[in-house]
């Protein structure tokens, strides 16, 4: 069994982070296989910026894979410039605060949430990337939840400020995940 | 030590300190950057010294120059920076100075591109260097192996008194994985092995001149530099080559391919075996030596093909595949170039092509 996800958004929208966590809970946690390609324009901010995550129970082969199971876009030009990477039958994740388009195709699912808003509302802009988190660890349970925000919660260890911001956001995420995949 | 999340170029400086260097020499260059910001940072933690030279030549001198002392050193670079090192490790060959240097490439030839490629193969086997000296050199194909060939190339290096060269690629250098990290030398094992080397480093000899430390990375008198160059050849030819022989018995095509390009082709072969279809893999894990032998073990009487996958265009390894071969099978390549990375679907598709013949 294998898994892969892409993400895709802006430098400064947390697209790193968020695959690095998916991937540090799954090597922390479980004894799954695990690979974290990150793909940077030159720009530090508001460039281009995706990541492959593969969790795998043998080796991984490929970092990069062909065709994409997950695609989390953060904002319209990942649409649609990631959109044909998805397999059929896929999962299309959209931060649907900024992104306007809806994808001409009719074989995949698509997971709306405008983690953008929600993040602004809760008084912290930059939680937008662990909301996304939450909704993607609720909808697809690749990894336990509870693992994913163990990760989390170490990752700031040394920021415990931000810690009850982030857990909220996480279950603001989950929330919504859980919700689409019952429906 | 459990497994831990690390990025290979990471994971290649860690495992260089745990090894015992203890000095560090480097210039910036992507994708390669994060090894000399780790080490900035690690090597003072041990009482080693990090180097931000001023270039890539001034850079290789001083591991030349910190090599001699008998201390554990390394620099690291990137493809167009890895061209600037000739002299610098040609002279570390003909003095027989133990250091280590990785090449974590990117596209060329020149400057190229910042992204991933595998087209520094001949540089890095044939003449990496002038004078025709010869060097280990490994080709890590995952994290955990780009630590641990770091790791040993270290005792190789001490072994042979000669460079050891890592041949890595922008995709080893910046993907992270699970890795289990090799144990790291305690301070008087560092010491030890540096004191193991004082018969030859210059270490300070007072006035004892009939056992002082001469560097001599040349000679005037060719009759003495024919018996040091006849003393490294022989050294040269003691070396075992090493390569991953997978499915080879019954395999009806055999994909090779080396670093990165050989994980991505190993998953095809996997793909492929699990539909009944008869392939296989031959990985060198010492790109020099060339594991020719693992070649013999081919089952020519039911081999279609060999595909050679690399992200180099032109072909570079498949002139060594050629003499490993010898004519008893075709030889197809599956090749990118310049930045691109080897997708699985254009192997896999590859690989269908040969296997239909």
């Amino acid at each position: 069994m294998e898994t892969n996800l892409l993400v895709g958004g802006f430098g400064g929208q947390g697209v790193m982070t968020l695959g690095k966590f998916l991937a540090s809970a799954t090597c922390d946690s479980t004894e799954k296989n695990v690979t974290f390609f990150p793909s940077y324009g030159a720009e530090q901010r508001g460039g281009t910026a995706n990541c492959y995550v593969v969790i795998s129970d043998h080796p991984v082969g490929a970092p990069i894979p062909d065709e994409a199971d997950d695609l989390i876009v953060m904002n319209e030009a990942s649409l649609h410039r990631f959109i044909d990477m998805l397999k059929p039958g896929g999962t299309l994740f959209v931060n649907s605060s900024i992104v306007e388009s809806e994808p001409d195709r009719m074989d995949i699912h698509i997971v709306k949430a405008p983690v953008t808003d929600l993040a602004l509302k809760m008084g912290n802009p930059r939680v937008l990337n662990i909301i996304m988190l939450g909704v993607y660890a609720g909808y697809t349970g690749v990894i336990p939840e509870e693992v994913v925000w163990e990760t989390i919660a170490r990752k700031f260890a040394k920021k415990p400020g931000v810690l009850a911001v982030n857990k909220e956001a996480f279950e603001k995420g989950l929330a919504i995940g859980r919700k689409a995949a019952e429906e | 030590m459990g497994r831990v999340l690390m990025k290979g170029c990471e994971a290649i400086a860690e495992a260089a300190v745990r090894a015992g260097c203890r000095f560090y020499a480097g210039y910036p260059i992507t994708p390669q950057n994060e090894i000399p910001e780790y080490l900035s940072r690690r090597l003072p933690e041990v009482g080693g010294v990090f180097v931000q030279g001023e270039s890539e030549i001034a850079s290789v001198n001083m591991v030349y120059g910190a090599g001699q002392t008998g201390t554990r050193s390394m620099t690291t670079s990137s493809s167009t920076g890895v061209s600037l090192y000739s002299e610098g490790i040609a002279f570390c060959a003909s003095a027989r100075i133990p250091i280590v240097y990785v090449n974590v490439a990117r596209g060329g030839p020149g400057i190229g591109s910042i992204q991933p490629s595998q087209q520094d193969y001949l540089q890095a086997t044939k003449a990496s260097g002038n004078g025709g000296f010869q060097m280990i050199v490994l080709a890590p194909s995952t994290v955990q192996e780009a630590a641990d060939m770091t790791y040993r190339a270290f005792d190789l290096a001490d072994r042979d008194r000669n460079p050891v060269l890592i041949l890595s690629d922008g995709v080893i250098g910046t993907i992270m994985e699970p890795v289990e990290l090799p144990p790291a030398k305690t301070e008087e094992e560092v010491k030890a092995n540096k004191e193991s080397k004082r018969s030859w480093a210059c270490v300070g000899h007072k006035l004892d001149v009939a056992h002082r430390s001469w560097i001599q990375p040349g000679t005037f008198l060719p009759a003495r530099l024919e018996e040091r160059n006849k003393a490294a050849a022989e050294m040269y030819a003691s070396w075992e080559p090493e390569a991953e022989e997978y499915l080879l018995e019954d395999a009806e095509i055999v994909i090779t391919a080396y670093g990165i390009s050989a994980r991505i082709a190993k998953s095809v072969v996997d793909d492929m075996r699990r539909e009944g279809k008869k392939a296989g893999l031959i990985r060198p894990i010492t790109v020099n030596p060339f594991p020719y032998a693992s070649y013999e073990k081919i089952n020519y009487g039911v081999c279609k093909g060999i595909l050679d996958v690399e992200m180099a265009i032109p072909a570079l390894m498949v002139q060594d595949v050629k003499m490993g071969v010898k004519g008893r099978a075709p030889i197809e390549t599956c090749l990118c170039s310049g930045g691109n990375i080897m997708r699985k679907g254009t192997v896999r598709k590859a690989a269908e092509e040969l296997l239909l013949r």
